[in-house]
This record gives C-alpha cells, sequence and structure tokens, in this order.
C-alpha cells in the first residue's frame, strides 16, 4: 500500500482567546490563509500542488462558517484549483484532518494534502453554533449529557484523582513548556504571525503561567461546582450514569484545564512521488489512524480505548511507542491516561500541554502531531503516538514513525 | 344539547354555557367537544352576533378537566392503531382551539374575527383551562378559592390540549416550567400576575361582554400569530434560551432521575415546538402527547393516581349499608408523634378532640404539635390567627380518661406493646359510650390479637397511619377477624373526613404496607453485607421513582425500629425464622449505637445539625466493598422483586382483597415507583411471564425468598394480566 509521509507541520503561537490577547485583532480567515501561505512558501508548493485542504474548525458559525476551508484557500496564496473541505470532530477536527489526508493519500487519493485547523476562541465563542446534545431532551437525557467540566470531575471521582493530582499535573504543564521556550525547541514548527503590513503580531505562546505553583493553584475555586450541585445541577445527571459513586468530586479549575486559545496549526502530507516532485524529505510516515465512539456522559475517556484499538488493530504494544502526546483537555484525561497504560510521565506531553499553551479546539490535534514529530526528532526516538479526548464520547489517535 | 349551550341576546353577545348535567364541575368530554365546536360554529356564522363569551354554568368553578376515560376510549376505538386514534383526536381538538383562536379572522390581514373571551366563575384546571387559553382573553371571578392551572404531569401525562405551547408561548419556557413540569395550581391574584389570566372581575361574565363589544381586531391576535413574535426568555438557539433549555433537560432528569416518561415527553414538545411556527409546534406537542398515552406507564399512573385513588376516597370498598359513620368526637389515646399527629389532622377537619396522655405536660406536648406546625403556617401566610385559635380550641388535651366519655371513635396510639395496649383498651372501653368504635394505631401488631382485650371486638380495629401523618396520605385500615362492617364504614368514614386515602385489608403479620416495606429494606441492606456500594444501592431506588432510597430510608426510621421489628418477628416465627446477614448487620449498627438520623450516626454521617454528609465508610470495616460491583437493573429488580412478590403473597393470601388497594397504597404509603402505578400495575407493564422467569433466576442467584408464588406462575402460564383476572369494575358490577 501507498505510504503517506508528513513532509513539514507548523503552527502559529497560541493567543490568549480574549479581548487582551495578541491574536484577537485576527480573523479566523487570516490566521488560516497565513499558515497555509507559511506551508507554500517553505514547500513551494506551486498550483496544484495538493490534492485538497482539509480543515478542522469545531465553532463553524460566522466567520468561521461557511466551508472556512474553502474561504482560507481562496484567501491564500494556494492555487484556485485545490478545493477545501471543513470538517468537524470537535477537540480531535486537526487530527482527524491530518487522518483522513492520510488516508486518502494511502488510498491513492492524490499524492498531497494540506491538513490541519482554527479556532479563534476569543472571536467564535465556544458552542455559539448550538448542539442538540446539550439542548435537545431527547438525545441530552439519553445519553446523560453533562458539560465537559464535569465529564473530567467524573473521570477524577471515579478512578480517584485528587486535587492535587492535578494540580501536579498542571504545575508539570507550565514548567515543560516554559523549559520547551527557554530551550528553543518550538523553532522548527512555530510561525509569527504578521499583519498585512509584514509587522510582526505574535511569536510565541502567550498563555503560559510559567510562575504557576501548587499554592497559586490551591487558592482557585473548583470551575464545575456550582453547576454540578445547585443550578442546574449536572451532578445528579451523571449519577444517574455513575449509580455506584455517591457524589462528584469537583477537582478542575482553570489552572488545571486547558486554555482558551487562539492558533492555527497545519501539516504537509504526502505520498513518495510527491516528495521528490517537489524534491522535499519525509519526516515521519504515517503508520496508523484510529477513532471510536465511548460513553457519553463521561465523555473524556476516549484516549484509552482509541489507544487500545490502534494497538491492537496495528499488532502493537504500549511498549513500542517511545513517546506520547495527550492532550490536556483536563488534567484528569492525562491522569487517566498514564493510568490505564502505566506510562511513565516523562514520556507523556514532554514539551507541555494545552494546560499551559491553551487548546485551539480545531487547531489542537495538527499541533501535538507536530510537537510529537519535532520531540522525536530531537530526542531521535522513533514512534510517536498522538491522542485527543473529544465532546460527546469520542476519542482519536494517531501513530507516526520516524524516516 | 346537554353540556354546552347557546344563548345571543341583542347585543350581539353569544354566550355559550357548559354545565355538563349531573356534575358539580365541569369534565370535558367527546359530546362536549362537539357540542362546542357545533356553538362555535353557530356563533361564527351569525352575522347578528359580534363576539362570544365562553363560561360554566357551575358555581365557583369553569372545569376540572378532561375526562381521563376518554383517553382509554380514544385509545380503545382506533382498534388496531390506538397511536394513529390518538394523535388523530388530539389534532382534532386543536382543530377546536384554534378554531376559538383565530375566530374566523382572514388568516392573512388577521382581520374580521370575532372576539371571544372566557369568563371564569372559578376553578380552571387541565383543559377547563387550554381552553380559556386558546380565547383572546380570560376573565376569572374574584374568588379566593379558586385555582388555575394544569396539573396534568401529575397522573403522568402532560398538557396535551395546546396547554403546553400556548403557556410556552405566553411565559417562555422558565416562566411556564412550574405550571407545566410540577402542575402548580394558583389562586385568581397569582394566575395574573405570572400572565396566564387576564383580568380579576367581581362579575367575570358581564366584564367579558363588555370586553368583545369594544375589542378591536388586533386585540385578537395573539402574540404567536403576529409578525416578529419573539419567545420570552429565548428559543433554544437564542444564546440565552440555550442556557434555560441545556439547564431544562438537566434539572428535569436529575430531579425525576429519569424514572417519569411524561416530564421527559413534554420537554421535547417545548423544545421541538420553539423552533417552529406554532401550527407545527401544535403537531408537535399532539405527537408526544401521543407517545405519552402509549407508554403503559401513563395509563398505570391515571389509573392509580387518579382513577382508583379517587373511587377508594369515595367509599370504593365501603360496606353498603351501613349509614353515614362521620365522626364527631375523636378521643385519641397517647400525645406522642403519631397521637399528636392524629389530633392534627382531625382538628384540622374540624373534629372534636380529646387527647389523651399519662400526666396533663405530655398531653399538652402533644397539642403543642399542632400549635408549632400553625405557627409555620402562619408565618408562612398559609393560616390566619382565626384559624389557629379555632383549631387548638378543638384539641382538649388531657389526663383524665372520663374526658372520652361522648367519643365516637377512640384511636389508641400508645407504645407499641401488647400488655399495655391491652390495659388502655379495658380502661377505655368502660368509659366511652357501647357504639364507639375502637382503632387501634399499631403498625406492627395483629389486630385480632389486640381485639382480645375488647368486650367488643366486633367495634375493634386497625387504623395504620404512616409518619409524619400530616404529611402522608394513606390511611391502611385492618381488618380483625371479628370487626364488623359498622367499625368499617366507621374508619373509611373518618378517613375521607381527613381527606386521606384509605385502604382495607386484613389482618396478617405486618398489614399490607409493611409486610412490603420489611423485605425491601432487608434486600437493600443485604446487599450491603454482600459489599454492594451503598450509594448504588439508594441511586438504584431512586431511578425507580423512590423518593429515597431503602438506605437512606433505614436511617430516617431508624435502626432500633429494624432490629426491634426483626427480634420480634423471629419470636413469632420461631424456627421458620428466615434469618440472613442483613440482621447481623443492624445489630451491629445498633450496637455501635449508630441508630440512624435520630443519633446523628447510622448508614450516613451526620454533622451536629442532624445533617446528611456522606456514607459512613467505616461500615466497609466489616462489609468490604466487592471489586466488582453488580449491574444497576440486578439491584433494581431485587428491590423491585423483594415488594411486589411480598404484595402478591398478600392477594393470595387474601390480606388484600383488591388489587386497586394493593397498587394506590404501595405508591402513596411508601413511595413505590408511582410511574408503574403500583406492584401489580408494574407486574403488568413487564408481564407475567418475564416476571416469573425473572423470579427464577433471582431465587436461584440469590435464595428462596424470590419464589414465584403460585399465582404469578399461574398466571405467566395463561398470559394473564393482574387488571384483567382481577378486574376491579368487573367484580363491582
Amino acid at each position: 500500500m501507498t505510504e503517506a509521509y508528513i513532509y513539514d507541520a507548523l503552527r502559529t503561537p497560541r493567543g490568549k482567546g480574549r479581548k487582551d490577547g495578541s491574536l484577537h485583532e485576527v480573523t479566523s480567515l487570516r490566521l488560516s490563509a497565513l499558515t497555509l501561505n507559511a506551508m507554500k512558501e517553505r514547500n513551494n508548493l506551486e498550483g496544484h500542488a495538493v490534492e485538497d485542504v482539509i480543515w478542522g474548525n469545531v465553532t463553524q458559525v460566522m466567520e468561521q462558517g461557511g466551508c472556512l476551508a474553502r474561504s482560507a484557500v481562496l484567501a491564500s496564496d494556494l492555487d484556485e484549483s485545490i478545493p477545501g473541505l471543513a470538517i468537524n470532530r470537535f477537540c480531535a477536527s486537526g487530527m482527524e484532518a491530518v487522518n483522513l489526508a492520510a488516508n486518502q493519500v494511502k488510498g491513492g487519493a492524490g499524492e498531497a494534502y494540506i491538513a490541519g485547523g482554527v479556532e479563534m476562541m476569543g472571536r467564535v465563542a465556544m458552542g455559539s453554533d448550538g448542539a442538540a446534545i446539550a439542548v435537545d431532551p431527547t438525545v441530552a437525557m439519553k445519553t446523560y449529557f453533562v458539560p465537559q467540566g464535569i465529564s473530567a470531575d467524573i473521570i477524577a471521582t471515579e478512578y480517584g484523582f485528587s486535587r492535587a493530582d492535578a494540580d501536579a499535573l498542571a504545575v508539570e504543564s507550565q514548567r515543560r513548556a516554559k523549559a520547551a521556550w527557554d530551550d528553543n525547541r518550538f523553532a522548527k514548527s512555530v510561525i509569527t504571525v504578521t499583519d498585512q503590513n509584514g509587522l510582526a503580531i505574535l511569536d510565541k505562546d502567550e498563555y503560559m503561567r510559567p510562575q504557576t505553583d501548587m499554592q497559586s493553584l490551591g487558592s482557585l475555586n473548583p470551575s464545575f461546582q456550582m453547576m454540578g450541585e445547585q443550578m442546574p445541577g449536572f451532578d445528579a445527571v451523571a449519577l444517574l450514569k455513575y449509580p455506584h459513586l455517591e457524589k462528584i468530586n469537583h477537582i478542575h479549575h482553570a489552572g488545571n484545564s486547558s486554555g482558551i486559545v487562539d492558533g492555527a496549526a497545519a501539516v504537509l502530507i504526502g505520498n513518495k512521488e510527491f516528495g521528490e516532485k517537489h524534491g522535499l524529505k519525509p519526516r515521519a510516515r504515517i503508520k496508523a489512524t484510529a477513532k471510536i465512539g465511548t460513553d457519553p456522559t463521561i465523555m473524556l475517556t476516549g484516549p484509552v480505548p482509541v489507544t487500545e484499538k490502534i494497538l491492537a488493530d496495528n499488532g502493537m504494544t504500549i511498549d513500542d511507542i517511545d513517546l506520547f502526546e495527550v492532550n490536556e483537555a483536563f488534567a484528569s484525561v492525562v491522569l487517566r491516561f498514564m493510568q490505564a497504560f502505566d506510562v511513565d510521565s516523562d514520556k507523556v506531553n514532554v514539551n507541555g500541554g494545552s494546560i499551559a499553551m491553551g487548546h485551539p479546539l480545531g487547531a489542537t490535534g495538527a499541533m501535538i502531531i507536530g510537537t510529537l514529530l519535532d520531540e522525536l526528532e530531537r530526542q531521535d526516538k522513533q514512534t510517536g503516538l498522538a491522542t485527543l479526548c473529544i465532546a460527546s464520547g469520542m476519542g482519536a489517535a494517531t501513530i507516526i514513525e520516524r524516516m | 344539547m346537554a353540556e354546552f349551550t347557546l344563548t345571543k341576546d341583542a347585543d350581539g353577545v353569544a354566550l355559550i354555557t357548559w354545565d355538563v348535567p349531573g356534575k358539580t364541575m365541569n369534565v370535558m368530554s367527546i359530546t362536549g367537544l362537539a357540542e362546542l365546536s357545533d356553538c362555535i360554529d353557530d356563533a361564527l356564522a351569525d352575522d347578528a352576533v359580534k363576539g362570544i363569551v365562553i363560561t360554566s354554568g357551575k358555581d365557583g368553578s369553569f372545569a376540572g378537566g378532561m375526562d381521563l376515560n376518554l383517553l382509554a376510549k380514544m385509545k380503545e376505538d382506533a382498534g388496531d392503531n390506538p397511536a394513529q386514534g390518538l394523535f388523530d383526536g388530539t389534532m382534532q381538538m386543536h382543530g377546536l382551539l384554534r378554531k376559538i383562536e383565530l375566530a374566523g379572522m382572514d388568516r392573512k390581514t388577521k382581520k374580521g374575527g370575532k372576539p371571544i373571551a372566557a369568563a371564569l366563575p372559578g376553578t380552571a384546571a387541565g383543559i377547563g383551562l387550554e381552553l380559556p387559553l386558546a380565547t383572546h382573553r380570560i376573565f376569572v371571578s374574584d374568588n379566593p378559592k379558586a385555582k388555575y392551572g394544569l396539573p396534568e404531569i401529575l397522573v403522568g401525562i402532560f398538557p396535551g390540549a395546546g396547554g403546553t405551547t400556548r403557556l410556552v408561548r405566553k411565559l417562555g419556557a422558565i416562566g411556564a416550567s412550574p405550571f407545566l413540569l410540577e402542575g402548580k395550581m394558583v389562586d385568581a391574584k397569582k394566575a395574573k400576575g405570572a400572565g396566564i389570566v387576564d383580568e380579576i372581575a367581581a362579575d367575570p361574565v358581564a366584564a367579558a361582554r363588555d370586553w368583545v363589544l369594544n375589542a378591536k381586531d388586533a386585540d385578537l391576535v395573539k402574540p404567536w400569530d403576529a409578525k416578529g413574535y419573539k419567545m420570552p426568555g429565548g428559543a433554544p438557539y437564542h444564546p440565552a434560551g440555550f442556557m434555560n433549555f441545556v439547564g431544562a433537560s438537566a434539572m428535569v432528569h436529575g430531579k425525576t432521575k429519569g424514572a417519569f416518561p411524561s416530564p421527559k415527553a413534554l420537554l421535547s414538545a417545548v423544545y421541538e415546538g420553539a423552533l417552529v411556527d406554532f401550527d407545527n409546534a401544535l403537531k408537535i406537542e399532539a405527537r408526544w402527547f401521543t407517545h405519552v398515552l402509549m407508554n403503559p406507564s401513563s395509563g398505570a399512573m391515571i389509573r392509580s393516581l387518579f382513577l382508583n385513588k379517587e373511587a377508594l376516597e369515595k367509599g370504593a370498598v365501603r360496606p353498603k349499608d351501613v349509614p353515614d359513620q362521620r365522626v364527631k368526637k375523636l378521643g385519641v389515646l397517647g400525645a406522642g408523634m403519631m397521637g399528636a399527629g392524629i389530633a392534627l389532622v382531625s382538628a384540622q377537619a374540624g373534629m372534636q378532640v380529646v387527647l389523651i396522655d399519662r400526666d396533663q405536660e405530655a398531653a399538652d406536648r402533644g397539642k403543642a404539635y399542632t400549635e408549632t406546625y400553625l405557627d409555620k403556617g402562619i408565618k408562612r401566610g398559609k393560616v390566619s390567627a382565626d384559624k389557629k385559635d379555632a383549631m387548638l380550641g378543638l384539641i382538649n388535651a388531657t389526663p383524665d380518661l372520663e374526658q372520652l366519655k361522648d367519643c365516637d371513635l377512640i384511636i389508641e396510639a400508645v407504645f407499641e406493646d401488647p400488655a399495655v395496649k391491652a390495659e388502655m383498651t379495658k380502661k377505655v372501653e368502660a368509659i366511652i359510650p357501647e357504639d364507639c368504635i375502637f382503632a387501634s394505631n399499631t403498625s406492627t401488631l395483629p389486630i385480632t390479637g389486640l381485639a382480645e382485650a375488647s368486650v367488643r371486638p366486633e367495634q375493634f380495629i386497625g387504623i395504620h397511619f404512616f409518619s409524619p401523618v400530616e404529611k402522608m396520605f394513606l390511611v391502611e385500615i385492618i381488618k380483625g377477624k371479628e370487626t364488623g362492617p359498622r367499625a368499617v364504614a366507621k374508619a373509611l368514614d373518618y378517613v375521607r373526613q381527613i381527606r386521606k386515602t384509605p385502604i382495607v385489608v386484613n389482618d396478617a403479620r405486618f398489614f399490607y404496607c409493611n409486610r412490603c416495606i420489611i423485605p425491601y429494606g432487608n434486600e437493600a441492606t443485604r446487599m450491603v453485607t454482600e459489599g454492594v456500594a451503598p450509594a448504588l444501592i439508594d441511586h438504584a431506588a431512586q431511578q425507580l421513582g423512590f423518593p429515597v432510597g431503602p438506605i437512606q430510608l433505614g436511617d430516617e426510621t431508624s435502626i432500633d425500629l429494624a432490629t426491634k421489628i426483626m427480634r420480634a418477628t423471629k419470636a413469632a416465627m420461631g424456627n421458620a425464622y428466615p434469618a440472613s446477614e442483613a440482621d447481623d448487620l443492624i445489630v451491629w449498627m445498633e450496637d455501635k449505637g449508630r441508630l440512624g438520623r435520630k443519633s446523628k450516626a447510622g448508614y450516613f454521617d451526620y454533622d451536629e445539625k442532624g445533617k446528611r454528609l456522606g456514607y459512613w465508610k467505616g461500615i466497609h470495616d466489616k462489609y468490604p466493598l466487592a471489586d466488582e460491583q453488580p449491574d444497576l437493573i440486578e439491584v433494581q429488580e431485587r428491590l423491585m422483586f423483594a415488594q411486589v412478590l411480598e404484595a402478591v403473597r398478600a392477594l393470595e393470601e387474601g390480606v388484600l382483597e383488591d388489587i386497586r388497594e394493593g397498587d394506590v397504597g404501595a405508591v402513596l404509603a411508601w413511595g413505590f415507583a408511582p410511574w408503574s402505578g403500583g406492584p401489580f400495575a408494574w407486574l403488568d407493564i413487564i408481564g407475567a411471564e418475564y416476571a416469573a422467569a425473572r423470579c427464577d433466576e433471582l431465587t436461584a442467584k440469590f435464595g428462596d425468598r424470590f419464589a414465584c408464588p403460585a399465582l404469578l406462575r399461574d398466571m405467566a402460564e395463561k398470559g394473564e394480566t393482574f387488571y384483567e383476572r382481577f378486574d376491579p369494575e368487573a367484580k363491582a358490577a
């Protein structure tokens, strides 16, 4: 079968997803086009160089609506013969874009793709696209719908993670992110966001709080306790699905959950011929992809079964993986992953994660694949696995292998 | 024309009067709907008619709602496609109400319609309010006793004649929710404040007449029929509305534990209806209404919580030939918690009460219970000071037995000791009139045995109240071997006076209710000894619709009560007593002084104020949590079968004479899964065949207490249901 290779991976820095964030003035379209242009320039993608642009994005309304992928292609310097596909698998949209592209290449549907995603969370509010699962009683009740923060707290309760466990993971994420930046480890991937005059707007992740320690986190109130225990009382719904639990232990807060940020990322995927034609050297092959549906109430445990699946499907074991990227949507998601597979934290999110740097929903999946590849190269390791938990109870994973 | 009549006057006002013959309050029937439709057609077609007023011929009320038998009939009449019959019938109703709402106006210009107002002399519930909601203006009388609302949810359905759709569009989802989801009924002032009715008038018909004669075209257009209508509080995908609707699903789901079908269907009708225009919303409402009616739960709830409850309250099982036995003066022996509560509810019903205890102080304490209760009522504005004085004046608290000399009913509520009770019986019988009925409020001692102390055992009976008396709706009446019909009639007439629901059972250990409750509690504690998480047990019961789980109930009723009952049963049964690990658990708890809420330590830990903190983890020192927790369904079936098999045995043994009493009693006395309509209705829903098969499986796994009773086995083989085999109406006929 044809192999799918990663030729390049890049991302924008992550801006705080609010009015005082550096990227707040930038449109979703401009950030997308700028990312595509960087990819074009770095790899000389003239004409119909790629078959399609697959662009992940979660909140596809307003400026992110109307198939942003196609608008972004047209706004960029890419050739208009390249179409554009907007996709949404919530937090794994960026990863799903990469996986789709890889599998298209493997199946012979074109030589190359740009896959990635964008989310301007400060400009287009999360949830502003509505969601039947939250609001339509037929499905909300059937799935025992609770918001993600409650789900993260169910994980903590069910699998026995304390507030201290979660806070320690958050402190470590911050420490690692700072160390990575100090050591210039993201240099290969991060592009500078510039304005229409070429003036720099942002060249570094700005959400990080490297001064974070256990004490500073200790002063934060749990974010989901009120909606869980009082109005409207999501804990009661959670306990219907998890009746053996006495109550939900609310351990998550702003400091040990992923940050709301703006950002975009892209990965260039192609077959062998594509590389030869453009004089590009493959950095890694996409060995395997997987996705799975899981219990929508606890919602965020997907990384475990999807990892089990991707390993089993490919005759691998957890020991075959050198490094992991497990999206830090909430601390308990990563804690559960490490607990389930008994993997050492040294191998997981080596350069920090979404708790420290933020989680631009539609882009993160593509971002962490790039981060994983950079780190495999830095440590000269072979095989990496990236995975994300996904809203409504899903999981996605990608295994990459260096050349 | 019988139920609706139309008269026209010289001013051009057509008055449609609803007056169902032979009823104190109007209820809507098929005939009624047809007649109302004819009246409307007539008035709309008549050029001389300028406006229409719809009112009631009943004093103090407009209508009580739908004849709930009508829904069953709509279903029956549709033959093998009942859903179609229900949907078509509901849509017809919508058609009629929509005809009233649009009143002949041009649908484009919204002009040329005839003003239609509702003039309500008083209470309007269910379709009694849904009909007025379809008119252009609602006038209600200033009658302070009248109540307005849509209580359908309380009997397992929801307002299905446009009430759901109209009220949500009028008040918004949040504003409408107490009325739709809780079935809240309010007085005229509050109804006007909430925006359910438009005006309060001393003479609502006159005010309505006035209004229809002066109304303009624009006054006839409902907000939802006008251009640019926006739902108050926001529709589901409006930013504010979104949060409301997310919250509504969660709140309803959490509060009802997912056990009841009708709130779910109601919410879906609201949500889906809010996303479309009014006429499509009505169609959606009709589809969900049909869905609820097709669910066996709604039929079972209507049957038990409405039809049969009412039948029992009206004396369905009262001995026919005994004259009126209403109580004039009641003697209550023992002013403890039960006696005090009995005195309270009896005084509330206007009875004179002699409240006896060993000394004045103890008797006064019992009376103070009523005073405290009334003071709370005054604080909440529910009771007047005059009412308090009058009620306290009815209670004569005294240690003097002589005061009982002109009582016509005695209820004994002294210590649960046969010797103490026997002594009281003898002492009091020597004083009271010969025709006075003597009742015991025992919850555990057989009536036949207690009656041995009586010189008039045919006048001796059990009247078993549940605690707290003023809050519990059921009273269990127990016939001893020699209890005569007048005693039964007396007890029933008394229960009717205090406005509670009676069931009448024959004498046997624990009668009916406790006979079912005790094994239920035992099954729960047995599971604890097996290592099942107490939270799982309580949640399992709550998800079946029980208001509290059995472990928590154990703390509420106290653990020493459980050990006391256990020891008494053991003593009475001797070798036949089925000992279990559950007994060891409660004895161990008792030894540790963990007696439940009253000792601020039991299955739960409590703070100093008695607030539950969480399950007591120490229990797992003796009974460690199992690594593998059982399936929720298995826990639920153990809890359910522990109760319903006792109910079946009670029927087999003749303790229960009527399955209606078994079902109504279970729901009212201990909150048995109300959505099911009761133990027998539940067995009918799951089917005797399935039930018998589950009995066999549970017996194999857990023991003989789940052995299938012969009656249930027989029904399984014949494919029968309880309501077929023991059809109460056929029996009555």
